[in-house]
């Protein structure tokens, strides 16, 4: 490959700088401590990049790109602003839709343009290597944008969170991503336009099909993994560049995305391979429910969930979706202070696929000020509820379904879930007896002797049971 | 930059990439998620390339555009961050 790129060695050490930046910023992100540095170290390896680029580039137009930069910063500004912290996934993979789009466009332009790019041979075609990572890089990102929007309307409930199943999908998917290895190899050979947009009409295709079937609950694992796929556009377009600050950028964001999944499926106990396949979490499951609708349970006021918390040495609360659906999270922390008054000791228990996606829980708490050293995962507070007077769940479902650890038969078994059934007392609020969690199972905990049954709205309950405490 | 060296750095990153990300607290994933979506958005490097030449129009646009969906996301996505950030507090003693 002997490409004569002129590039000063300046030019190369600022983007190897901008890139160390970037590692920082995640290197923050190891203790809420150190975060916010992390997160200037990332702003600052931002301006570098982009401070780099336009300063070793011809500018035919600088007031143009100014006004681009200046009318996507301020939209991005207010939206970061204005945003509702329960509405983060929402957010987060509309903003992995944007960085598809940018990948695939910069994919476009590189190839309408390649000698600008400093990507072409002697004869003005473009390098047979620089052809391979192009079309990759715009697949990937066509991918990432097409299954984002997918996730955005599932999250924002634009579209039905259950999972959408074509006949004979896996067989049509598979027809188009052996297309899409076809018209890429004819890209690669021949740099035929035609196969170019071929590529990334498909890739827009096998996207939208890929997450059309998941189903809500699935969701955590969706959004890391398009987090990944992020990554890799953004990695495969470094490539095609030659630029070390989008490499080590799409690496370290591929591999986020990809542990991140990786974190949800074995938090889920599913294979990656089957969360893709989708389908979970539909109508298959729904006779386990409607035979278990006449078993007797208990059921609770506010009052007597208030006096059982008030006398208890220590209260663990459960958080799931529900707390973010009825943004009960401000009420919950006005209650934990009450109890604290009372001399109760108060926890908080995460379970790692709680909301829709990795670390919901955490953020919306932190924004009702409850301090994050009372928030505990999953493996490091499990063994404590069999000390504990009362487990206070609070929407969340099948993350406390002890049918996980006994029923074999049970779609969710092998899955971790909190041992909440082992307190004294589980109080457990939900909004009526009939609905299931999101993977459409019963759950035994309702009818177990100590659980007391709070069905009201998450945030109404929580709110009435504040007024009996105090 | 040779394919080597490029390719080099691609593979080293990603291993920096496991590990670091491993480090990182649970808590603290959804600002992950957010600050790799800002970082990621890099690519405005590409995009700025395109549109700062002049001699496809077409390739000009596109990247014009890129850069204001790159920005939307560096600016948005920084933002985001810096604010989920600042609310985690620890226990006031």
């Amino acid at each position: 490959m002997e490409v004569a790129h002129s590039t000063p060695s300046w030019v190369l050490l600022a983007y190897l700088v901008a890139g160390v930046c970037f590692i920082l910023a995640l290197r923050g992100l190891s203790s809420p401590a150190s975060s916010q540095r992390g997160n200037r170290a990332g702003m600052l390896g931002m301006a570098i990049a982009v401070v780099t680029t336009l300063a070793v580039h011809e500018i035919g137009s600088l007031p143009e790109i100014i006004g681009a930069v200046a009318i996507g910063g301020g939209i991005g500004l207010i939206t970061a602003r204005k945003i509702q912290m329960t509405a983060m996934p929402q957010l987060v993979a509309a903003f992995h839709s944007l960085v598809g789009m940018a990948a695939v466009l910069v994919g476009a332009a590189a190839f309408l343009n390649a000698p600008a790019f400093g990507i072409v041979d002697a004869n003005g075609a473009i390098l047979g290597a620089s052809r391979i990572e192009m079309i990759l890089g715009v697949a990937i990102g066509a991918i990432t944008f097409s299954g984002s929007v997918i996730a955005f309307l599932k999250l924002n409930g634009n579209m039905s969170g259950k999972p959408i199943l074509l006949p004979a999908r896996h067989w049509i998917n598979l027809a188009i991503v052996l297309a899409i290895a076809f018209f890429s190899f004819g890209f690669w050979h021949s740099q035929s336009p035609m196969d170019f947009w071929l590529v990334m009409a498909l890739a827009f295709a096998i996207g939208f099909l890929l997450i059309v079937p998941i189903g809500g609950a699935d969701m955590p694992v969706v959004i890391s993994m398009l987090n990944s796929y992020s990554g890799w556009a953004a990695a495969a377009m470094g490539f095609t560049l030659h630029n070390s600050a989008m490499i080590i950028t799409g690496a370290l964001v591929g591999s986020s995305g990809a542990i991140l999944s990786y974190i949800m499926c074995r938090a889920m106990n599913r294979s990656f391979i089957s969360v893709i396949a989708g389908g979970f979490g539909g109508d298959a499951v729904a006779g386990a429910g409607a035979e278990a609708i006449d078993r007797p349970y208990k059921r609770g006021s506010a009052e007597d969930a208030a006096f059982l918390m008030s006398q208890a040495d220590q209260v663990i609360i459960v958080p799931g979706y529900g707390m973010a659906v009825s943004q009960a999270q401000h009420a919950l922390r006005e209650m934990t202070d009450l109890l604290k008054e009372h001399g109760v000791r108060v926890k908080f228990a995460i379970h790692p696929v709680a909301g829709r996606m990795p670390g919901h829980m955490n953020v919306l708490l932190a924004e009702a000020n409850v301090p994050y050293d009372e928030v505990f995962e999953l493996e490091d507070i499990n063994s404590e509820f069999a000390q504990t007077d009362v487990a206070f769940v609070i929407g969340a479902n099948d993350v406390t379904n002890p049918a996980a650890k006994t029923d074999k038969s049970s779609p969710i078994y092998g899955m971790p879930v909190l041992d909440v059934e082992k307190a004294r007392t589980v109080l457990f609020i939900k909004r009526s007896m009939g609905g299931v969690g999101y993977a459409g199972v019963d759950n035994e905990l309702f009818y177990r002797d100590n659980t007391m049954m709070l069905l009201a709205d998450a945030k109404k309950m929580v709110e009435e049971i504040v007024k009996h405490i105090g | 930059m040779d394919f080597i060296s490029i390719l080099s750095i691609f593979v080293l990153a990603c291993f920096v990439g496991y590990y670091v990300v491993w480090s990182v607290t649970p808590a603290l994933h959804t600002p992950l998620m957010s600050v790799t979506n800002a970082i990621s958005s890099v690519i405005i490097v590409g995009a700025l390339i395109a549109a700062a030449s002049a001699a496809s129009p077409a390739s000009k646009w596109l990247g014009l555009v890129a850069v204001a969906l790159a920005s939307v996301n560096i600016f948005g996505g920084f933002a985001v961050t810096a604010r989920m950030l600042a609310m985690y507090k620890k226990k006031e003693r």
